[in-house]
C-alpha cells in the first residue's frame, strides 16, 4: 500500500511544483496548497502507515501498539500554519491585483 | 583610586561625556558642552600626567577586564611609555582645540553635536593607543573612522564636506577592514590577540610564510589611516572640516594612528627586505609628492594639508629604515609634527575666521592687522620649515643624518639623501608662502571686512603650542628629553640607542643638509612667487594624476557599473527564476544521498487495499486536473484541489490520525471558502486569445523545462517517500511520549498532550504566528482596495433587476428570499456548531479534538452566518471582535504558562489532578487544558477575522456609493 500512497504523494508535489513555476498568482497559491498536502503527507509518513492504532492510549495496551504521535503533532501545526499562509498570499495576491492591474507574480506582465 | 581603574577611567570618561553632551539644548551647548568637553580632555590630561611615574620606571600598565572569555578575548588596556606619548598628545592638544573650537564656531550651530562627536572622537583615539588587543585595537580604529566622517561632514549642507566625508570613510574604512585581516593573521600565526604576547613573537612572525600578506596588510591599514601615497588624496578632501577638526584629527591625532601603529609593531615586523623597501620608499615618495604639492595650492588648508601628508611620509621613512635611532628621529618627530602643525592649522582658522577666506590670492599684509596671530604662525612656519631653535629642526636633523648615512646599496645610499634634501627645500618654499603671501605684502583689497584680532583665548591654545615649539627647540634635553627616552625605550628595550638631542653638532653633514635646504627653499620661492600669484591650484607636472578624480572613477565603476552588471547577472526581481533555482537546487540536494550509491527499495504491493488505492486514483487525477485548470478555470481548480485535499483527509483517517483527518477536513472547508471569497478579483483569461509568436517558443521552452522539473520533483518525492516507508522505523521519542502521556501530562490523545504540554512552547509560537499573519491579512486588507469586479452580474440578475426597475420596485427585493430554506437551517445550525466545538475542544485531551479543531469548527459556525444571512444581516444581530479573541487567546495561553513560574516550575510546565464533581465523578483537570482553551479562542478570532476581513471587501465594491471618501481608511471588522 505504500507504494500507492508514496505515487500519491509524488503526484501532488508534481502537480505543486509546476504550478509554483507557473506565472499567474492562481497557479501559485494552488500550487502552494498540493504541494503542503505532499510535503505533509510525507511528513506523517514518516511514522510509516498503520491502521486501528491511533495514539489515543487505552491504558492496557503495549506503547508499541500505537501510530507514532511525533510526526502527527508535527503535521496538525503545519496544516494550520498552511492555513495561514495561504490566507496571507491571498491577501497579498489580492492587494497586488489591486494595485498593478495584473495577476502577474511580478505584478507586471513580462 | 588604584592606578589600575585609572586608564578604565580615560577610555570611558569621553564616552559617557560624549552621550551626555549630544543631548545638551543648542541654546547652552557654546558653553556648557565646551566646558564639559574641555574638562574631559583636562580631566584625561590630568590621568596621564599622574600616570607618568609608573610609567617611566619602565613598567607597563595592564588592567583587564572580561569581554569574551569563551573566544579567548579580553578588554586589555595597556600604557607603556609609547602609547602614555600618544594619550599625552590626545588629551593635552585635545584640550586646546576645545578650547580653541569654542571660539571658532558660531553660536547657532549644533554646537552640542560637535562637541558630542568631538569626545567620542577622542575616546576612540584614546582606545588604539590604550589597546593590549589587536582585536579591540581595530574596532577603536574604525570608530576613528566613523567619528571622522562624521566631524569631516558637520557642515553637512556643504556638498564638498559631505564628498570630503565620505572619501575618508572609504578610504579610511576600507584600510580598517584590511588591518582587521592582517590582526586575524597576526592572531593565526602567534595563537593570541594579546600585544604583549604578540610583540614577544618577532621571530614566529617574520619567518612565517604568511609574514608578507600580514605585513601588506598592515601596510594598507596604517597607509590609508595616515595618508600615506598612493592613498594621501583623502586628506586635503577631508579639509572640508571645520578648523578644529582638522587641526586635532588631520595633524595631530588620528592621521598618526597609522604611524602609531607602525612604530608599535615595528619590534616584530620591521628589519626585513619586503618591510625596508616598502615602507621607506612609501614614505619617500610621499614626502616628496607632499612637498611638491604643498608649494602649489591656492587654499591655506590645502597647503598645510599636503605639508601634512609630506611630514607624514617623513615619518614613515624613518621607521622603514629600521635602525633603532631612525625610530628614535620618526617618535620625536611625531610629537614635533603634533604641536606645531596644530597650532598651524588654528592660525589658518583663525585667518578663515576673521577675513571669510582661506585663498592666497585674496590675502596679504595682514600683519598689520593682527600681528600677534602673525608672529605665533610665523614661529610655527618656522618651526615646520625647519629652523634652527625650533623643534622641527631638531627631528629634520636626525632624519637628516639618518639618511645621509652610507648605504651599501648605490639606489638607497643616493635617492635617500637626495630626496630629503629636495623635500625639505620644499617645505622651506610653502612655509615661507604660507607666511609670506599671508602677513607680507600690501594690504588686501579683496576683502568684505576689516580683520582684527581675534578673542584673546582663542589665540591662547595656539600661544601654548608655539612655547612648546620654542622650548623644545632650544632645551629639548630638559623638556622632552625624558618623555621621548620613555617613549623610545618601550619600544625598543634593550636596542634603546645612546643619541643626543643637543641644539649643535657642529658643522656635519645634516647640518650642511638643512642649510641647503633653507636657502635653496627661499630661493625657489622667490622664482615661483611671480607663478604662484596668478592663482595655479595644481602642481605642474603631476597635477593630471588627480588622487580623488581616479578614486571617484574606481567608486562609479564599482557601484554603477559592476554592481548593476553582478545583479544582472547573479540576481533577478523575477519569481519564476526564483522558485525554479529554488526547486532545482531542491532537486540537486535530494540527489546528493544517491551518490553514496543506489537505494532501491524492494517493490512491492502488499496489503494493497483497493478502496484506497481508488481515493488516491481520484486524488491524482484531481491534482492533476487541477494542476491543467488553475489557468483559465479557477473554480474547477479550487475544487480539484479540493478532491486532492479529501484524500489527504481519508489517508490521515485510514492511518490512525483522525486528530489530523480533523483538522484538514475543516482546514479544507475553510481554505476554499476563502479563495471563494477572492476569486471575484482576478481578472479574466480567456482561452482563446493568441499568444504573440515571438515569445511564445520561450515560453514552450520554459514550459517543457518546468515541466520536466515538475516530473522529476515528484518522482523524487514518490521514490523518497516509498523508500523511507518501507524501511524499518527508527526508535525515536515517540516512546518516551506514548509512555508518559497520561502519566506526566494526564491525557490519553497523546497527539494533543504533545501540542499541549509537552511541545507546548512550540504551539505558542504556532499561535503567535497565527495570530500575526490574521492581524497583517486584516491591516493589507484595511489599505489595499482589490480590483474591480472581473465579472459582470450574471444574466440572470440583470434581467430580474430590469424587471424590477420597470414595477419601481427596490432592486433585489422579489428574489430576496431565493434561499430562505438552507439559510434559516444555517442559523438553526449555529448552536448545534458551537455545541460540537465545545464538545469537541473538551474531549480533546483524551480523544481526538482539541484547540485547534474546536477553533476552527466554531468559525465555520459563524462563516455558515455570514453566508446565510449576508455580512450585513450578522453584523446588525452578532458583534464579533476578533481581534479581541486573538489577543485574549494569546494572554490565556501566556498566562496559563507563566502559572507555572509562580509554583517555581519553568515556563509552560504543565499540572493536573482528579476532580471530585457531584454528579460527574472524578474528572481529570489538567491545566494543559487551559492553555489548549487560549489556543481555542485564538484560532477563532484568527480564522474568523482572516475570512470576515476579505468579506468585507465585497460589500465595499458592491455599493461603490457607500463608500467613504478616497484616502479614509474604511474600518473592516
Amino acid at each position: 500500500m505504500e507504494a500507492v500512497i508514496a505515487i500519491g504523494i509524488g503526484v501532488l508535489a508534481g502537480s505543486g511544483v509546476w504550478l509554483i513555476l507557473r506565472p499567474r498568482t492562481f497557479q501559485v497559491i494552488i500550487g502552494l496548497s498540493l504541494l503542503s498536502y505532499a510535503v505533509n503527507l510525507f511528513i506523517f509518513g514518516m511514522g510509516r502507515l498503520r491502521s486501528n492504532a491511533a495514539p489515543i492510549l487505552d491504558g492496557v495496551s503495549a506503547v508499541t501498539a500505537y501510530a507514532d504521535p511525533v510526526p502527527q503533532s508535527l503535521v496538525l501545526t503545519a496544516i494550520v500554519i498552511g492555513f495561514a499562509m495561504t490566507a496571507l498570499f491571498l491577501v497579498v495576491l489580492l492587494a497586488s491585483r489591486g494595485l498593478t492591474g495584473t495577476d502577474h507574480v511580478d505584478g507586471q506582465e513580462r | 583610586m588604584p592606578a589600575a581603574a585609572l586608564p578604565t577611567l580615560l577610555l570611558a570618561l569621553p564616552f559617557v561625556v560624549a552621550l551626555v553632551t549630544l543631548f545638551i539644548p543648542t541654546a547652552w551647548a557654546r558653553n556648557t558642552a565646551a566646558a564639559l568637553a574641555g574638562s574631559v580632555a583636562l580631566i584625561g590630561f590630568a590621568i596621564v600626567l599622574w600616570l607618568y611615574p609608573a610609567i617611566a620606571a619602565g613598567g607597563t600598565l595592564r588592567h583587564e577586564l572580561a569581554w569574551l572569555p569563551d573566544l579567548g578575548l579580553t578588554i586589555v588596556l595597556r600604557l607603556n611609555g609609547l602609547s602614555w606619548m600618544f594619550a599625552a598628545m590626545i588629551t593635552g592638544i585635545g584640550f586646546l582645540v576645545v578650547l580653541y573650537a569654542r571660539y571658532y564656531l558660531q553660536p547657532d550651530e549644533p554646537v552640542a553635536r560637535f562637541f558630542s562627536l568631538f569626545l567620542g572622537f577622542m575616546g576612540a583615539m584614546l582606545g588604539i593607543v590604550l589597546s593590549g588587543n589587536l582585536i579591540q585595537l581595530v574596532i577603536f580604529w574604525e570608530l576613528t573612522s566613523i567619528f571622522s566622517f562624521l566631524l569631516i561632514g558637520y557642515w553637512h549642507t556643504y556638498a564638498s564636506a559631505r564628498d570630503g566625508a565620505r572619501m575618508a570613510l572609504i578610504v579610511t574604512g576600507t584600510g580598517g577592514l584590511a588591518l582587521f585581516l592582517a590582526m586575524l593573521l597576526i592572531g593565526h600565526i602567534v595563537g593570541s590577540y594579546d600585544i604583549d604576547t604578540v610583540l614577544a613573537s618577532g621571530e614566529a612572525i617574520r619567518n612565517h610564510q604568511l609574514y608578507l600578506p600580514t605585513l601588506l596588510l598592515v601596510l594598507v591599514g596604517a597607509f590609508t589611516k595616515s595618508a600615506q601615497f598612493p592613498f594621501q588624496f583623502w586628506l586635503p578632501r577631508a579639509m572640508a572640516a571645520p578648523t578644529p577638526v582638522s587641526a586635532y584629527l588631520h595633524s595631530a591625532t588620528m592621521v598618526k594612528a597609522g604611524v602609531y601603529l607602525l612604530v608599535l609593531l615595528s619590534p616584530v615586523m620591521s628589519g626585513t627586505g619586503p618591510w625596508v623597501w616598502i615602507v621607506t620608499y612609501t614614505g619617500l615618495v610621499t614626502l616628496l609628492i607632499g612637498a611638491y604639492s604643498a608649494v602649489f595650492q591656492r587654499d591655506l588648508k590645502g597647503l598645510l594639508a599636503y605639508s601634512t601628508i609630506s611630514h607624514l611620509g617623513l615619518i614613515t621613512t624613518l621607521i622603514g629604515m629600521s635602525s633603532p635611532l631612525a625610530l628614535v628621529a620618526a617618535v620625536f618627530h611625531i610629537a614635533n609634527h603634533a604641536t606645531f602643525k596644530a597650532s598651524l592649522f588654528m592660525a589658518a582658522g583663525i585667518i578663515d575666521h576673521e577675513t571669510g577666506t582661506r585663498d592666497f590670492r585674496k590675502l596679504s599684509g595682514l600683519f598689520r592687522y593682527m600681528p600677534f596671530t602673525g608672529t605665533l604662525a610665523t614661529v610655527a612656519a618656522a618651526a615646520m620649515a625647519g629652523v634652527p631653535l625650533l623643534n622641527g629642526f631638531l627631528s629634520k636633523e636626525m632624519f637628516f643624518a639618518e639618511t645621509a648615512l652610507k648605504n651599501a646599496n648605490p639606489f638607497v645610499d643616493v635617492s635617500l639623501p637626495f630626496v630629503a634634501v629636495l623635500a625639505s627645500l620644499f617645505a622651506v618654499t610653502y612655509s615661507v608662502r604660507f607666511i609670506h603671501d599671508v602677513f607680507m605684502g600690501p594690504p588686501p583689497t579683496l576683502l568684505d571686512r576689516v580683520p582684527h584680532e581675534p578673542p584673546a583665548l582663542m589665540r591662547r591654545p595656539i600661544e601654548i603650542l608655539v612655547l612648546l615649539c620654542l622650548l623644545v627647540g632650544v632645551v629639548p634635553g630638559l623638556t622632552i628629553g625624558p618623555y621621548l627616552e620613555t617613549a623610545v625605550r618601550s619600544v625598543l628595550g634593550a636596542d634603546t640607542p645612546s643619541y643626543s638631542l643637543a641644539v649643535w653638532h657642529g658643522f656635519d653633514v645634516p647640518l650642511m643638509m638643512s642649510a641647503i635646504a633653507l636657502v635653496g627653499g627661499i630661493i625657489l620661492y622667490r622664482l615661483l612667487h611671480g607663478y604662484l600669484a596668478r592663482g595655479v591650484d595644481s602642481p605642474p607636472f603631476i597635477g593630471h594624476l588627480v588622487g580623488p578624480r581616479i578614486f571617484e572613477r574606481l567608486l562609479l565603476l564599482l557601484s554603477a557599473r559592476l554592481a548593476p552588471a553582478l545583479e544582472r547577472l547573479l540576481g533577478t526581481r523575477r519569481l519564476q527564476p526564483q522558485l525554479a533555482l529554488l526547486v532545482g537546487l531542491a532537486i540537486v540536494a535530494g540527489a546528493i544521498p544517491l551518490l553514496a550509491g543506489p537505494i532501491a527499495p524492494g517493490l512491492s504491493l502488499d496489503g494493497l487495499d483497493p478502496v484506497l488505492a481508488l481515493v488516491w486514483l481520484l486524488g491524482s487525477v484531481c491534482a492533476v486536473g487541477a494542476a491543467i485548470q488553475a489557468k483559465y478555470h479557477r473554480l474547477m481548480a479550487l475544487i480539484l484541489m479540493g478532491g486532492a485535499g479529501l484524500a489527504t483527509v481519508v489517508t490521515f483517517a485510514w492511518y490512525s490520525a483522525p486528530d489530523l483527518a480533523l483538522t484538514q477536513i475543516l482546514v479544507e472547508v475553510v481554505t476554499t471558502i476563502l479563495i471563494l471569497l477572492g476569486l471575484r478579483w482576478l481578472p479574466n483569461r480567456l482561452e482563446n486569445v493568441p499568444i504573440d509568436v515571438a515569445t511564445s517558443r520561450g515560453a514552450r521552452l520554459r514550459r517543457a523545462r518546468d515541466f520536466v522539473m515538475a516530473g522529476v520533483a515528484g518522482a523524487g518525492m514518490a521514490f523518497f517517500a516509498y523508500a523511507m516507508m518501507t524501511s524499518d522505523a527508527p526508535q525515536s521519542i515517540s516512546r518516551f511520549f506514548l509512555k508518559n502521556a497520561y502519566v506526566l501530562g494526564g491525557g490519553h490523545n497523546v497527539v494533543n498532550v504533545i501540542l499541549v504540554d509537552f511541545r507546548g512552547f512550540d504551539t505558542l509560537g504556532e499561535i503567535t504566528v497565527l495570530g500575526i499573519v490574521a492581524l497583517t491579512t486584516f491591516a493589507l486588507l484595511r489599505r489595499f482596495r482589490p480590483a474591480a469586479d472581473s465579472i459582470d452580474r450574471p444574466e440572470q440578475q440583470r434581467i430580474q433587476s430590469q424587471y424590477e426597475a420597470a414595477r419601481t420596485d427596490e432592486e433585489g427585493s422579489i428574489v430576496s428570499d431565493f434561499l430562505r430554506v438552507p439559510a434559516v437551517i444555517m442559523r438553526w445550525m449555529f448552536p448545534v456548531i458551537i455545541v460540537l466545538s465545545i464538545y469537541l475542544f473538551l474531549r480533546g485531551h483524551d480523544l481526538p479534538g482539541g484547540g485547534f479543531i474546536a477553533g476552527i469548527t466554531l468559525s465555520t459556525g459563524f462563516i455558515l452566518q455570514y453566508l446565510a444571512g449576508g455580512t450585513r444581516w450578522v453584523e446588525d444581530r452578532l458583534r464579533i471582535r476578533p481581534t479581541l479573541w486573538i489577543g485574549s487567546g494569546l494572554l490565556v495561553a501566556l498566562l496559563t504558562g507563566a502559572a507555572a513560574l509562580l509554583f517555581d516550575h519553568p515556563f509552560l510546565t504543565s499540572s493536573f489532578q482528579y476532580l471530585d464533581l457531584p454528579m460527574f465523578g472524578r474528572v481529570p483537570l489538567a491545566s494543559a487544558l487551559a492553555f489548549d482553551f487560549g489556543v481555542f479562542v485564538l484560532v477563532v478570532g484568527a480564522t474568523v477575522l482572516i475570512l470576515v476581513a476579505l468579506a468585507h471587501q465585497s460589500i465595499r465594491n458592491a455599493r461603490p456609493t457607500a463608500r467613504p471618501a478616497a484616502g479614509a481608511s474604511g474600518e473592516v471588522r
